[in-house]
């Protein structure tokens, strides 16, 4: 191997480009070589579609609420707060991994890379949110057989909608993990997060039905940027858009996104098993 | 080759200079005030103990920590100033496994390119060069995960190689590999420096260290000692270099106790 004199500067846009879909391919092939994942990641949704949607028609009415217009069955209902049950659970998963890969070293052959480290974040958080994006339309496809079926325009219109809500719960899930120590924290982490998120919004019940029982509730409900990014997901799946939630789940992405790279610190794993601040925390 | 980088003419680029580093994990402090500097196109070992702070200088090298105290350059260019000119001249081999065992060998050097923002075309036949290299070209296909130990090891060096860097850090990169596999690693890194790559060994095993190696000793993070092998063989009085690093250490740990 013969070195050259080496007067390289900077990074071309192209050079970013070739990281860029770098980050993405390698995401992609280990989600689809692990097909348990694949696998896991579809049974959660159509169990609750299935199951619990199917078992509770009867007794959770919907009346006609916006985007639809005329009665809906609760399967129809639930859908899209199961598409972002998806994105939330991988959301957090993708963080799991990063944990995983700085406690085993993998982390660091993406962190010396000479491009910039909020950069290469970002990219994770795109590729975490592609996959997350295959996941849903594999979802809507087996519902489209369970008579799930949104206008043939909504399959379109919600690409976007799952871009943005999946950026947003990759980022909270991002934030999470930059704050994490150790592997073993992540387990509580996701019960104190995934959990709440999901079921304080608008994901099984429509919100007027919670402020009839409780209006502080409710406005936690409000608060909550998961059930934005429900009604961003069902508006989209109706060609509609909600303006309310789409500037929330911008505006939460963007907050997070920041928060999970100033946050960022490849150290902290290390230092945990060095024995050092936080050690054996 | 050129030492030299535009803008630093009047300067004597090295290839790796540490200034004055100090680093602690809270009140442990695990490097202080180490400095040392590998010259262009040399070998130096940085031998030291385990728990020396040899992980660590290679964690700041590196920029996975940040250099609070001190100054690292790579042929001149700040690790904290300017990371992406120092990394992209930077080749890395971790003490842990790096590679993604589930992508075969080939895919794990592409990825590597892509993070350094090589094209396709360009990375394929970089590849194919270092994995030849490597003595890796009939596993292009295979796993990771299919590779032995010693191979994991030499497809990580080929992969640190990639992007054509002119430094190549190495983290005890022989540690659990059997005597063969050992020797064929160090003879392999060994012949890079005739192609003009400056390489930091780290280890603690005395044996791999060759009698015109730079060595460069740390103990407890302090440097003790950054001489030639030979010179600090005849220099402490003692017979072979394994004997020569027993009796610093013993006379720094001496030192404290008192």
């Amino acid at each position: 191997m013969k070195v050259a004199n080496d007067t390289r500067r900077g990074f071309t846009a192209a050079q970013y480009a070739i990281c860029f879909s770098g980050i993405v391919w390698r995401e992609g092939l280990r989600f689809l070589q692990q097909r348990e994942r694949f696998l896991s990641a579809l049974v959660r949704p159509l169990v609750w579609l299935f199951i619990f949607a199917a078992g509770f028609r009867q007794v959770l009415g919907v009346s006609i609420i916006p985007p639809y217009e005329t009665y809906v069955l609760y399967e129809e209902y639930i859908t899209p707060g199961l598409v972002a049950m998806i994105q939330l659970f991988n959301g957090m998963q993708s963080s799991l991994a990063m944990v995983y890969d700085r406690e085993m070293g993998n982390m660091r052959t993406l962190l010396v890379s000479p491009l910039p480290r909020w950069y290469l974040l970002a990219c994770k958080l795109f590729a975490g949110t592609a996959v997350s994006v295959l996941q849903v339309y594999a979802f809507l496809a087996v519902a489209w057989f369970w008579e799930i079926r949104p206008p043939p325009l909504g399959y379109f219109a919600v690409l976007p909608a799952l871009i943005l809500s999946g950026l947003m719960l990759g980022a909270l899930g991002m934030m999470l993990s930059s704050l994490i120590k150790q592997l073993e924290n992540f387990a509580g982490v996701m019960n104190f997060i995934i959990f709440p998120m999901f079921f304080a919004s608008s994901a099984l019940y429509p919100l007027w039905r919670v402020r009839e029982s409780s209006t502080l509730l409710y406005d936690i409900c409000n608060l909550n940027p998961f059930t934005h990014a429900v009604e961003l997901i069902r508006f989209a799946l109706y060609a509609r858009i909600e303006w309310v939630a789409l500037a929330v789940v911008c505006g939460c992405a963007i907050a997070f996104m920041l928060a999970a790279i100033l946050a960022y610190d490849p150290a902290r794993g290390f230092m945990t098993r060095r024995g050092g601040p936080g050690g054996g925390a | 080759m050129s030492a030299r980088e535009p803008g630093e003419i009047m300067t004597e680029v090295r290839a790796l200079d540490i200034e004055r580093v100090s680093h602690a994990y809270g009140a442990r402090r695990a490097l202080d005030d180490v400095s040392f500097a590998v010259p262009v196109g040399s070998f130096a070992v940085l031998l030291g103990l385990n728990g020396a702070g040899k992980s660590t200088l290679l964690s700041l090298v590196t920029r996975l920590f940040a250099v609070r105290h001190g100054r690292i350059r790579i042929f001149g260019h700040d690790v904290e100033r300017e990371p992406g000119e120092a990394l992209r001249r930077l080749g890395v081999v971790f003490q842990a496994r790096t590679l993604d065992l589930d992508l075969s060998v080939r895919q794990n050097l592409a990825y590597h390119a892509a993070l350094h923002g090589i094209g396709r075309r360009r990375a394929r036949a970089r590849a194919d060069q270092v994995l030849a290299e490597a003595g890796l070209a009939d596993r292009a296909g295979d796993k990771a995960r299919n590779l032995s130990g010693g191979q994991m090891r030499r497809l990580e060096i080929a992969r640190a190689l990639l992007h054509e860097p002119r430094l190549l850090v190495l983290d005890e990169p022989t540690v659990g590999l059997d005597i063969k596999a050992r020797a064929d690693i160090l003879a392999h890194v060994r012949s890079l420096v005739a192609a003009g790559v400056a390489v930091l060994w780290t280890t603690h095993l005395v044996d791999e260290v060759a009698a015109d190696d730079a060595v460069i000793v740390l103990h407890r993070g302090r440097v003790l000692a950054h001489r030639p092998a030979a010179d600090l063989v005849r220099e402490t009085g003692a017979t072979d270099i394994r004997s020569a690093f027993e009796r610093l250490t013993r006379a720094a740990d001496g030192d404290l106790a008192a």
